[in-house]
């Protein structure tokens, strides 16, 4: 298939001419060039600079795809739908590698828009690739795949929408509604990554049973999920419920932790501390029924609220800004749980208890419920559809 | 409550740390409250950081409120018809334009101040003016920009004002000509902002070769440095191609915020910002607690003005230092500081701007 040549495309993997023909999902040849990928990757010398480098090639291990590859499995037979176009986001540097992965394990040819902004693992992950595909005993994906990088441009973004069979978009719910005035084939289908809420469920009895090492452990969890993306990816907790008795002291143990933490981890350049104390004093002005404000340093701020209502989920907070709630048990906050939550982290409560609050409630909302520390663990079943099923087509044979 | 009037006949640079000290916190506490017992966002803030205003506490420990805030917000302390002016400016960082309610007496205290700071500089009689600017900055007179705003309240400094840019800012040649023979070896006062200044005069001039007879002159010139940090143009440069192209030696720059209006700060002989007994000024480290001399910081502004709307204290975007207080080389008191700029723009993570 050939497209019109744009020079305001820049193409960091492949060329314009890509092969669209699809692959059966999990094809062995696929598994091959992800384990090389993450092996190639594990072995750079920058990896050390960029931990989320090597969460990447972590995660597209052999160990691990064998695994989805044996979870997908169901007995039906299935192919790639053809060719999926990949909008992904400019601030998490190797979110458009994880998109990549998930298009092409279904089976299908990618276009990949990188991030337009500059992030040097981009480029190692692109370099890494393109190597790869060079590769003799890769050349048949080498023809599918192509990365690309272009200024937000309508007219292109136009032309890949018209003949992909799936275009992925990563959100928010902005630039999901931009990109949509671009119509794809009737045929094609999309999935987008609409703007999320996520929150943390903690339980005071369980906390104050924990030695002074695992509630540091904890803590440091705690700052993965919230701290790592500056509080700003989908799955960052915004607000803390807790559970069990009343415990003004453990929280304050546990808070004290989360500090220590951010002191040793986190910085914040001054125009964020500016906007983060802006979030504060908005939301102080904005949100009725605060019992208290806790405030330490600019490194961590905690809004305590009396009740809470539907609207928290507007209430975002900003570089470790959490509302916290207290409440006998968890169905006391059905009523707040809209289609926007997705993820639920949680810590000191079954987590068969919390699937049946989302079912004995019909909530709309909750894709995930996962443990404290893994609010960021990216998989192939994501705000609750499984990604490579929507991305291949089943041959019902009979 | 407190009154501007007594200050007003003091000296605007002359008190030491101390004295000042007594009266920035009798000023503060009664605006404070003022503000907390007529704003209700602002009693929000207050009780929301806990802060109590009927305890009399150290000027740095009062909470500040953010310029943002201003664009979020309309914050007031007014019932709406004692409004007599809303200036807007579009001043910081997002696109959205923050809104200043004045009544009468907060524009009135404006005037007084800003007149005792300037005639420092200028002396007490009414100069002949030129701004460099043009006069459709001005043209309507309930809704000002921050721009028109300030070109009005300095213009109080000029018998004989004249405009020296047409309406597409293009230097009107002749009518400054015409003006600078009239007052020949005569002191002008000469105002306009920063940038406009530099792109609209002076390159203009240097690019014509066509040079004015102002030597006697003095210039006055504020709005920040940001887009000539981005030319390269620092003070010194700024006032060198202005001796150069028109002969002006006095050059003064001035800092505030148009939630300041009136307690400017303003440049001495040495070339430092000083705050004056209306004003302060304190440089933050990123936790917030007061940086040293000579550290770089987020510039809090205090001005006891502002009794309209609650922006007597206020966290700016700027990075500035503290160079001393009360030992200045040009004999002013107060503390003296400079700006380094806005702060810059940095990268915020997570995963919700796809299409940018």
């Amino acid at each position: 298939m050939l497209m019109s040549s744009d020079k305001k495309i820049l193409y960091l993997v492949g060329q314009e001419n890509i092969h669209k023909k699809p692959l059966p999902p999990f094809d062995n040849t696929i598994c091959e060039f992800l384990n090389d990928l993450s092996s190639k990757i594990d072995k750079s010398k920058e990896i050390l600079n960029y931990p989320d480098l090597k969460s990447f090639s972590f995660w597209c291990r052999k160990a691990n795809i064998a695994k989805y590859k044996k979870d997908f499995e169901d007995g039906k037979v299935r192919m790639g739908l053809g060719l999926a176009f990949h909008i992904t986001p400019s601030n998490v540097p190797t979110n458009f590698a994880y998109s990549f992965v998930f298009g092409l394990l279904a089976g299908n040819a990618n276009i990949v828009r990188v991030p337009s902004t500059n992030h040097p693992q981009v480029d190692i992950i692109c370099n890494t690739i393109k190597s790869l595909l060079n590769i003799k005993k890769y050349s048949k994906i080498k023809k599918m795949n192509t990365f690309i990088k272009y200024e937000k441009n309508d007219e292109i973004t136009e032309k890949f929408s018209s003949i992909c069979d799936a275009r992925i978009i990563w959100g928010g719910d902005t630039s999901i509604r931009e990109i949509r005035k671009f119509p794809i084939p009737e045929r094609s289908i999309e999935i987008n990554f609409a703007d999320k809420y996520s929150f943390c469920v903690l339980n005071s009895n369980s906390l104050k049973k924990l030695k002074k090492k695992e509630l540091k452990n904890l803590a440091e969890k705690f700052f993965n999920d919230a701290y790592l993306l500056d509080q700003n990816a989908c799955s960052s907790p915004h607000l803390v419920v807790w559970l069990g008795k009343s415990n003004e002291k453990i929280k304050k143990v546990f808070w004290n932790e989360v500090h220590e933490t951010v002191k040793k981890k986190y910085e914040l350049a001054p125009i964020n501390i500016v906007k983060k104390y802006n979030n504060l004093l908005k939301d102080v002005i904005e949100t009725d029924n605060i019992k208290d404000v806790k405030r330490y340093g600019n490194d961590l701020y905690r809004i305590c609220v009396q009740k809470i209502k539907s609207d928290i989920e507007k209430r975002r907070g900003a570089f470790g800004t959490f509302y916290e709630y207290e409440c006998r048990k968890i169905d006391d906050i059905s009523k707040i749980v809209s289609s926007k939550f997705q993820t639920l982290t949680y810590f000191g409560i079954e987590k068969s208890k919390i699937l049946d609050f989302v079912v004995n409630n019909r909530l709309t909302g909750i894709d995930r419920i996962v443990p404290v520390g893994r609010a960021l663990d990216i998989d192939v079943i994501w705000d609750g559809f499984d990604i490579e099923k929507n991305l291949s087509r089943i041959i019902d044979v009979k | 409550m407190f009154d501007i009037n007594k200050l007003i006949t003091i000296p605007p640079f002359s008190l030491k740390k101390k004295e000042k000290q007594k009266i920035m916190e009798d000023a503060l506490f009664d605006l404070t409250y003022h503000h907390y017992k007529n704003c209700s966002k602002y009693q929000k803030i207050l009780d929301g950081l806990n802060y109590n205003p009927k305890k009399r506490n150290k000027t740095s420990d009062i909470p500040f409120i953010t310029t943002n805030l201003f664009k979020d917000f309309e914050l007031k302390s007014i019932n709406k018809n004692k409004i007599i002016k809303t200036i807007t400016s579009s001043g910081t960082s997002n696109s959205e334009l923050s809104k200043i309610f004045l009544d009468r007496l907060t524009a009135t205290n404006q005037t007084k101040v800003l007149t005792k700071i300037v005639s420092s500089v200028l002396g007490n009689k009414r100069l002949p003016m030129i701004i460099i600017d043009t006069e459709e900055s001005i043209a309507n007179r309930n809704f000002f920009s921050a721009r028109g705003a300030a070109i009005k309240g300095f213009s109080i400094f000029g018998n004989e004002i004249i405009f020296a840019l047409d309406k597409n800012l293009r230097i009107k040649y002749d009518v400054i000509k015409k003006f600078c023979k009239k007052h020949t070896n005569k002191k002008i006062f000469i105002f306009g902002f920063t940038f406009i200044i530099f792109k609209n005069f002076i390159e203009k001039l240097l690019k014509k070769k066509n040079f004015l007879p102002l030597s006697k002159s003095i210039l006055i010139h504020g709005g920040g440095w940001k887009k000539l940090i981005d030319e390269s143009v620092t003070n010194e440069k700024f006032k060198n191609l202005i001796k150069k192209t028109t002969g002006i030696r006095r050059v003064y720059n001035y800092y505030g915020m148009v939630e300041q209006t009136g307690s400017i700060l303003l440049e001495c002989d040495k070339g430092n910002l000083h705050s004056s007994i209306y004003s302060d000024v304190i440089i933050r480290n990123n936790d917030f607690s007061e940086c040293k001399i000579g550290q770089k910081g987020l510039v809090q502004l205090i001005s006891v003005i502002p009794q309209s709307y609650p922006g007597h204290i206020i966290l700016s975007e700027d990075i500035g230092e503290l160079l001393g207080e009360d030992n200045c080389k040009c004999g002013l008191k107060g503390k003296y500081f400079k700006i380094h700029g806005r702060v810059k723009n940095a990268e915020i993570r997570g995963c919700s701007d796809a299409y940018e």
